[in-house]
């Protein structure tokens, strides 16, 4: 009898299976709008001139090889890469109280911070800490921060599904309410998968309120510089936090401004109140990574490291990145357009005022099932689409697709009310976490905003 | 409040300055003593220990003596010295250049290319296993990654038994691997130090009383950090006891081909074990083999009961390493992958291996030659008998001391010296330290 005769099978990443389904399709027309990658306006991914350029460079070098880098990861780039974040001239930095992990990716970085977080954060080894991620969020944030050992996860009011932006006073209230020194996951910019960002003011209120409630801030930075095409612009947030005396973990991904996706490159930058206490945090930090991957993969990094610290080869990539961001912002514009022209039911204003690779469109599950069955144009359950999916040369389709799918009374198999992401149904409020295929799973969260689980099998 | 204390508790001239430092004190210690505002998150972090064996490196690094060794971690150095990039390293890596690739995430289970090639280089080409396709390999984030996404994944699904076996010594990784993954970790004998070499006796006594369904650590050659390996007539008679106290196996293999200089010879257990049934998991570094420690290249295998079984499984490993790096680096993969899947460089490959595999060999007899012109009348016999990159000198923990604090070679406290680190320009000066640390 095997041992893993128990073990089930488990659902499959939606992400990656929607991508999967999309290459499957044969049909001429079809536009995936799925997993979160910059393509050019041929609908190709785009290695950056200056990441080829420095790529040159390594192979050329004979003097370098490919030794273990240090536990945390080279020098050069935690260093450079904590300077993206923070700025040239922080104070921070000059204070010596800012140090870094290099990571694989975002997502490593956010690992990394959350075991800590779990080992250190709170007392010790408390698992109990609530740790607040936005309804909705990437979705992976839930499992990095359960599979780091914390128990209670949970949402904060986030998307405003009626007004399509951002639930201010919904923010606010989860703010008030969380109990003292509860985590709370920030997106720095670009939020995914909404597009929607807190304004500066709107940042302001909130840091005032983490100060005041002693809220932990943890920052996800991915799109650094894609949002808007500037890299200060970007980080207003994070700067504006550390000014404001917070000590933080900001865990950045390299992985879409450098285009440096399947290299992992990714920096958990630690803000600590002295150099004293950082030193104590990131040797405890040393301690996870070495039972995690032992030290960071070298390639992506001194790709990175070797752009950010040459002045001209930094000039260069911030070109390349305001180019990737131009492109979205033309996609914005040119689909709410085309969509207005059409005279598409509802408002469309969000799209241009969402920022980053994401929109939420709006769109709920059966629309959004329409649009893949029907018109070959894949998308998320949420609703989200991938901006860079969208092409001068498709973009004719796709806003012809969502008007012909928002115009058609596209009922739902449910019987009574109409679930669409981020309406209350009932008194309860649902975010579609997994979906795609045969099973729903939605998280409902009850009127103490604790996280449960429903799983409901649909049949179309 | 100081105008209280002026006129009616210390009404004179005195009294007034007294208040005002009375107050000014009052207004301090409250500001002071704003706790939240100003104080750390982090106090109660403690300073965490320096890596015992990363930290030998880093102690050899501000040493200043000319003379210096660095027997440490176990990274292969040529006779100068030198670190060593493979020569079918560079070539495929110029072949990976001039195809212009672009950076796409790679699937959670990592490159296709890679992890076929990679179980196959384990098994065997023909392997049964591999065959009939009962096998999932996935891609890692070499041997600590594979190891670790190994315990997570036996931690959430091999739930009747919570223990993990490991060789005493074994890697100094592995316990905090295994226990942060959630397993308790227990040992069997395994080095004689009375020897420098294997217990044979000793191991099978203490691995008959293994309860069943328990997790037996094996390194499938080139034992760390002892050297030590069972000869195959031993690991038969290992393969049998683990069958019948029903122990789930877990090889970890980070030197195949680096031991003997053989692929097919030291991955010998490894494939003795599966052809007798054992439905093993495996551990794969290509940090050494292939010289691309910070590339970062490994391979996590589970031999199922069949296809369907490890499709289930293979699903559940890409649900556990989601949330740690979401998807595996690509670069060293895809120059494994090139290696292997290319005749010319496969052969050059092995040519190297082999290469660096006979280099340790030499060192080995070279320092036991040295030792013996020095005058030394211990037995050195398990200098040459050990294999792999380590020895276990059978140095003892004060002895060691002396030897880097009295001759700057570096080591590891238990008496393990990495032989990648001497050289035929070393070893002499390396025999001379140990000697006088030992006579």
């Amino acid at each position: 009898m095997s041992i893993f005769a128990e073990v089930p099978q488990a659902p499959p990443v939606a992400v990656f299976k929607l991508t999967a389904d999309f290459r499957e399709d044969t049909n001429a027309q079809k536009v995936n709008l799925g997993v979160g990658a910059y393509r050019t306006d041929d609908c190709l991914p785009w290695v950056l001139p200056v990441v080829k350029k420095v790529e040159q460079m390594i192979v050329e070098d004979n003097s370098l090889n490919h030794e273990y880098l240090p536990i945390l990861g080279l020098p050069e780039l935690r260093s450079a890469a904590s300077k993206v974040a923070l700025g040239d001239d922080s104070p921070a930095i000059k204070d010596g109280r800012v140090g870094a992990v290099q990571a694989l990716g975002g997502t490593g970085a956010l690992r990394i911070g959350a075991e800590f977080l779990r080992r250190w954060y709170n007392g010790t080894n408390n698992t109990a800490t609530p740790v607040y991620v936005s309804a909705p969020t990437w979705e992976n944030h839930n499992a990095v921060f359960s599979d780091a050992g914390f128990k209670d996860i949970r949402p904060y009011h986030y998307w405003d599904g009626e007004k399509k932006g951002l639930d201010v006073t919904g923010i606010m209230d989860d703010l008030e309410n969380a109990p003292e020194h509860s985590i709370f996951v920030l997106h720095a910019c670009a939020h995914n998968p909404t597009g929607t960002d807190p304004t500066p003011d709107e940042w302001k209120t909130i840091s005032e309120v983490m100060k005041r409630r002693k809220l932990f801030v943890f920052f996800d930075s991915a799109y650094q510089g894609f949002a808007s095409g500037s890299l200060d612009k970007d980080a207003w947030a994070i700067r504006y936090f550390v000014s404001e005396g917070f000590e933080l973990l900001c865990a950045q991904s390299f992985s879409k401004n450098f285009g440096l996706y399947n290299e992992r490159v990714g920096n958990l930058t630690v803000v600590a109140q002295d150099k004293d206490n950082l030193a104590r945090v990131l040797s405890q930090m040393e301690k996870i990574v070495r039972t995690t991957w032992s030290n960071p993969p070298s390639q992506g990094a001194r790709i990175v490291a070797i752009t950010l610290n040459n002045p001209d080869l930094f000039i260069e990539w911030k070109g390349n990145v305001k180019t990737m961001a131009d492109r979205v912002l033309l996609m914005r514009d040119q689909l709410k357009a085309k969509l207005i022209a059409l005279g598409t039911p509802g408002t469309w204003d969000h799209i241009t005022q969402q920022i980053g690779m994401f929109s939420f469109t709006g769109l709920n599950p059966k629309q959004v099932q329409y649009m893949i069955k029907e018109k070959h144009v894949y998308l998320m359950a949420s609703g989200r689409i991938n901006m860079c999916g969208l092409t001068s040369k498709n973009i004719d389709y796709v806003a012809e697709s969502i008007h012909e799918t928002v115009s058609k009374e596209v009922t739902s198999h449910w019987t009574g009310s109409d679930i669409t992401v981020g309406l209350p149904v009932e008194r309860k409020r649902c975010v579609a976490r997994r979906s795609w295929g045969e099973i729903f799973t939605f998280i409902s969260f009850s009127d103490s905003l604790k996280m449960e689980k429903s799983c409901c099998f649909l049949s179309w | 409040l100081a105008n209280v204390i002026a006129d009616f508790i210390m009404p004179c001239e005195a009294g007034w300055l007294f208040s005002v430092i009375y107050c000014l004190y009052l207004l301090l210690d409250v500001s002071i003593s704003l706790p939240d505002c100003f104080s750390s998150w982090w106090s109660e972090v403690q300073m965490g220990p320096p890596d015992p064996i990363l930290g030998v490196s880093e102690a050899y690094k501000r040493d200043t003596n000319p003379k210096k060794i660095n027997l440490g971690v176990g990274a292969y150095r040529d006779d100068q010295g030198k670190p060593y990039v493979l020569s079918c390293v560079r070539k495929a890596e110029a072949q990976i250049a001039a195809k212009k690739l672009d950076k796409e995430y790679l699937a959670i289970g990592g490159l296709g290319d890679f992890t076929k090639a990679c179980a196959k280089l384990a098994l065997g080409d023909d392997n049964e296993v591999i065959k009939s396709g009962r096998n999932i390999t996935v891609q890692t984030i070499s041997g600590t990654g594979s190891l670790r996404i190994g315990a997570n994944f036996l931690s959430r699904f091999h739930t009747e038994a919570r223990d993990v076996y490991l060789p005493k010594p074994s890697w100094g990784n592995h316990t905090p691997i295994f226990r942060d993954a959630g397993m308790q970790l227990k040992a069997y004998t395994y080095y004689d130090p009375k020897t420098c070499g294997f217990d044979f006796q000793g191991a099978l006594n203490d691995i008959s009383k293994i309860p069943e369904k328990s997790v037996i650590m094996l390194h499938a050659c080139a034992h760390n950090p002892t050297g030590v390996d069972p000869r195959p007539e031993q690991w038969k008679e290992i393969a049998d006891l683990v069958k019948k106290r029903n122990l789930l196996v877990f090889f970890d293999m980070a030197y195949q081909g680096f031991a003997s200089g053989d692929i097919d010879r030291d991955a010998w257990a490894v494939r003795y074990f599966i052809e007798q049934g054992h439905n093993i998991v495996l551990s794969q570094s290509f940090a050494k083999n292939m010289g691309l420690y910070g590339e970062r290249v490994g391979g996590f295998t589970v031999v199922c009961k069949d296809a369907e079984e490890a499709k289930r499984v293979e699903s559940q490993l890409k649900i556990l390493i989601r949330p740690i790096y979401s998807n595996p680096p690509m670069n060293g993969a895809r120059i494994a992958a090139t290696i292997l899947n290319t005749p010319d460089l496969y052969k050059e490959w092995l040519g190297e291996v082999h290469g660096m595999a006979n280099r340790i060999i030499t060192m080995r007899e070279l320092l036991v030659a040295n030792l013996k012109k020095e005058g030394s009348t211990r037995n050195w016999k398990h200098v040459i008998d050990q294999i792999g990159m380590f020895c276990f000198t059978g140095l003892k923990p004060e002895q060691v001391e002396r030897l880097t604090k009295e001759f700057s070679v570096y080591m590891t406290k238990d008496g393990r010296i990495s032989m990648a680190g001497v050289t035929s320009g070393n070893v002499g000066y390396l025999a001379q330290g140990i000697h006088a640390v030992t006579k």
